[in-house]
């Protein structure tokens, strides 16, 4: 057992030093040559400001944006240093009530819009961060935008349009809108 | 099942099965000393660490000392993690100033990386430094599947070969997986993923300006950092709005792909794979699923081409993708149907411009389809990472991932750990065939005796003892059952689901479980360890016991272990096994609450 100590100690200090250290950093080092702008979070920058990542969602309640997907982080939504969702169960009454009260406070911003409101748009993700909404939930919420800012609501509807990213190859995935691009599209007019 | 998940699942299986036999004919190379390609490179590496080591890689060991040369390697692993997760906040690389771990918490994420299991008690962002996240976790993700890499060639050595006492050596197994296997595909992989926008850096967190100022209820403490509590007894709540966004990066890429890789599943962030910097599109999604079964898949290969007939191996790939496969159309059907408590307006059904169904924990990006195929990869492979929450899947949905745990993480399984579980169901699956037609079992030509028997009820026992064993103690106890977040059965199945994970080196969660407290952290670090190496041992006395037999060749009354018959009996065997063990735990949690759903 003795002979086998030093091997033990000398293999997992240099497997640990080339695993943990060498192996990160080679990895760090190509991605800022070839990746800078994916390795550094993709962020988007408007005079010289971050103003968020194209990956990380923000929280919208305002009738005049696009809505995001309710987020479960504590202690306010879209919390990006401390990622996490509800974990509530299906049969929670918990949720029950959640959902009720998200449906409620769309349909108060957006009086006379009676269709159906696609479940994305009232649940939680995963991370708390989505990005993303469905299609249908960026569509759902168009007229209301439209009203909000002024605006004709088929350019709001063409601003969709070009900010949907389908599947990849038609398979993978799904069809979804970046809320807060679309939102600054909104924004700067374009 | 839609046909676009169809299509999905279908496109998925058929890039796995494309990849296995090259990847498993290389790793053949590698366990076989052969020359494999990448020599020229790595060997100057391999060799410097054999010299500073004082070893000899071709040093024969017998079982009894492999064994103990891995349990000497993986103790000091958990004592350096241990300790470096106890001593970090003095330590370098630690941005966020993050503070050290406490000791019960320490000791459970020392114990859920070096048993390859990965649970994750801690929240990555807001517990670990980067220095512990690289040097700790990264490199324990590395070594713990080279481990079970390197237990399940010794026992792979042990069939193929005949009178011998030795079964390779440890240290030259454990070096080799990780420098010629492991490293050079988790460099590939953190680099496609840093393309899709996996982050990679040392930056300290990134700050950004809120497009929309965002309001929300903060609870209020008084000067002792107390909670301030009204008449009834509830906290207080004081408006407060926040103009910033404080954005959590590090290096993740680099311990993303080793995750993936190593069926570790210890990501970076708290919401791991679910995190857009962890998993950010499509094709990430795609990647990250497709690493998770990689080797446990290609390994099959690996087994037949070291035991001379690959037909062997594809015989257990085909057990495994065929048990998977019954599994996934069960959670795409339980979780594309939705809540049926959500109903009125909501609108779960499947269209052009929505995935549907019940998207609570789950991203947008994934939909349905890539979350259930996820959450099915992820417990079939001792894996554990996750990208969407599954205590939020419908009962259903969420039996499926439990259930594949608890069949003993066979069904491709950890990185080795699989398919040596999966080789010693085979030889059960001999003994009751060959107790049906009254001969004497064999497997690849070894007679299997009563000795082998012992050690294979050894493994098949201890795991259901720990799961319900620990099960049992939390639901009967007050802080076993103050940890629970949902109420009724689906607060049972929070319990089972941790215990289930922890006791076959899985690592996902029914997250709502506040996993977190001195009882969970300290129970369910000795079930991880148990798990891991009460199992390992029992596998490495029954390599010593098969290296010693003859080889038999094979007669007319053999039973052939590469037909569609066997598969068959091979599957009845581990699906019989596992629901006879299980089924009364699952009635009483998933079973029971689809009932009052």
């Amino acid at each position: 057992m003795k002979d086998q100590l030093r091997p033990a100690l000398t293999t997992l200090l240099l497997l640990t030093v080339l695993t943990g250290f060498v192996y990160p950093l080679t990895v760090t080092g190509l991605a800022h040559v070839f990746l800078p702008h994916q390795a550094n979070g993709s962020l988007i920058v408007r005079e010289g400001k971050v103003i968020g990542s194209e990956l990380i969602g923000q929280h919208f309640d305002k009738p005049g944006y696009f809505w995001s997907r309710p987020s479960a982080t504590s202690p306010f939504p879209y919390n990006a240093a401390a990622s996490g969702g509800s974990n509530l169960g299906p049969t929670n009454p918990e949720l029950i009530e959640t959902v009720k009260v998200r449906v409620a406070a769309l349909r108060a911003a957006d009086p006379g819009n009676d269709s159906p409101i696609p479940i994305d748009l009232v649940t939680a993700s995963g991370s708390g961060l989505d990005p993303h909404i469905s299609l249908a939930a960026a569509l759902y919420q168009a007229k209301r935008v439209a009203r909000a800012r002024g605006v004709d609501e088929n350019t709001v509807r063409a601003l969709i349009a070009r900010h949907t990213e389908g599947r990849l190859f038609g398979i993978l995935g799904e069809p979804r809108v970046n809320v807060l691009g679309l939102n600054l599209a909104l924004d700067e007019g374009r | 099942m839609t046909t676009n998940a169809s299509l999905q699942v279908v496109v998925y299986f058929a890039v796995l099965l494309v990849l296995v036999k090259p990847l498993g004919w290389y790793m053949a190379r590698v366990y076989e000393g052969k020359p494999c390609g990448v020599d020229r490179l790595l060997g100057p590496i391999e060799r410097a660490i054999y010299r500073l080591s004082c070893l000899r890689p071709t040093d024969e060991m017998d079982w009894k000392r492999y064994g103990m040369a891995m349990l000497l390697f993986n103790a000091a692993g958990f004592m350096f993690l241990y300790g470096l997760q106890r001593l970090q906040g003095g330590l370098p690389v630690n941005p966020a100033d993050l503070g050290s771990v406490e000791p019960d918490l320490a000791f459970n994420t020392a114990a859920s990386f070096v048993t390859n299991t990965n649970w994750q008690a801690y929240g990555g962002e807001t517990a670990l430094s980067y220095l512990t996240q690289m040097l700790g976790l990264t490199s324990q993700s590395f070594v713990s599947a080279a481990t079970g890499m390197a237990v399940l060639v010794a026992l792979i050595r042990g069939l193929s070969r005949s009178t011998s006492t030795t079964i390779g050596n440890f240290w030259s197994d454990l070096v080799r997986s990780t420098l010629y296997i492991l490293l050079p595909l988790a460099l590939l992989l953190s680099l496609l993923l840093i393309s899709q926008g996996v982050v990679q850096t040392f930056n300290a967190y990134q700050t950004a300006m809120l497009l929309q100022p965002v309001g929300y209820e903060r609870s209020m403490t008084d000067s002792n950092g107390h909670p301030v509590l009204d008449e009834q007894g509830k906290p207080r709540t004081e408006r407060a709005t926040i103009l910033e966004q404080s954005i959590a990066v590090g290096p993740v890429a680099s311990q993303v792909a080793i995750k993936q890789l190593g069926t570790n599943g210890g990501g970076f962030f708290n919401a791991n794979s679910a995190h857009p910097f962890e998993n950010p599109t499509p094709l990430s999604n795609f990647l990250e699923v497709l690493a998770i079964l990689l080797i446990p898949a290609s390994l099959c290969h690996t087994f037949g081409v070291m035991v001379g007939d690959t037909r062997q191996g594809r015989a257990l790939l085909a057990a495994m993708a065929v048990l998977l496969l019954c599994f996934i159309p069960l959670g795409l059907w339980a979780e594309q149907s939705g809540n049926p408590l959500l109903h009125g307006d909501i609108d779960q059904q499947v269209r052009d411009g929505q995935s549907g169904g019940n998207m609570e924990g789950k991203e947008t990006r994934f939909g349905i389809a890539g979350s259930v195929l996820w959450s099915a990869a992820t417990t079939a492979a001792s894996n554990g990472s996750v990208n969407s929450m599954h205590d939020s899947y419908t009962p259903v949905g969420g039996l499926v991932p439990l259930f594949l745990m608890q069949l003993g993480e066979v069904v491709f399984g950890g990185a080795g750990t699989g398919l040596y579980g999966m080789i010693i169901f085979a030889t059960i699956t001999v003994f009751i065939a060959g107790l049906m037609v009254g001969r004497t079992p064999e497997y690849l030509g070894k007679k299997i005796e009563p000795y082998e028997m012992k050690m294979a009820a050894l493994l098949i026992l201890i795991m259901p003892m720990i799961v319900l064993g620990f099960t049992a103690l939390a639901l009967g106890t007050e802080t076993g059952r103050s940890s629970i977040l949902n109420p009724g059965p689906h607060g049972f199945s929070e319990v089972l689901y941790a215990y289930t994970s922890q006791g076959t080196n899985n690592g996902s969660a029914f997250a709502g479980l506040n996993a977190n407290t001195p009882f969970y952290n300290l129970t369910g670090g000795v079930a991880m360890l148990i798990a891991r190496f009460w199992l390992a041992i029992p596998t490495l006395a029954l390599a010593g016991s098969l290296a010693k037999k003859k080889t038999a060749p094979a007669g007319s009354g053999t039973m052939a272990t590469h037909t569609p018959l066997f598969v068959t009996l091979l599957i009845g065997v581990v699906i019989l096994v596992g629901a006879l063990t299980f089924l009364p735990a699952l009635a009483l949690g998933p079973l029971v609450e689809h009932l009052l759903m």
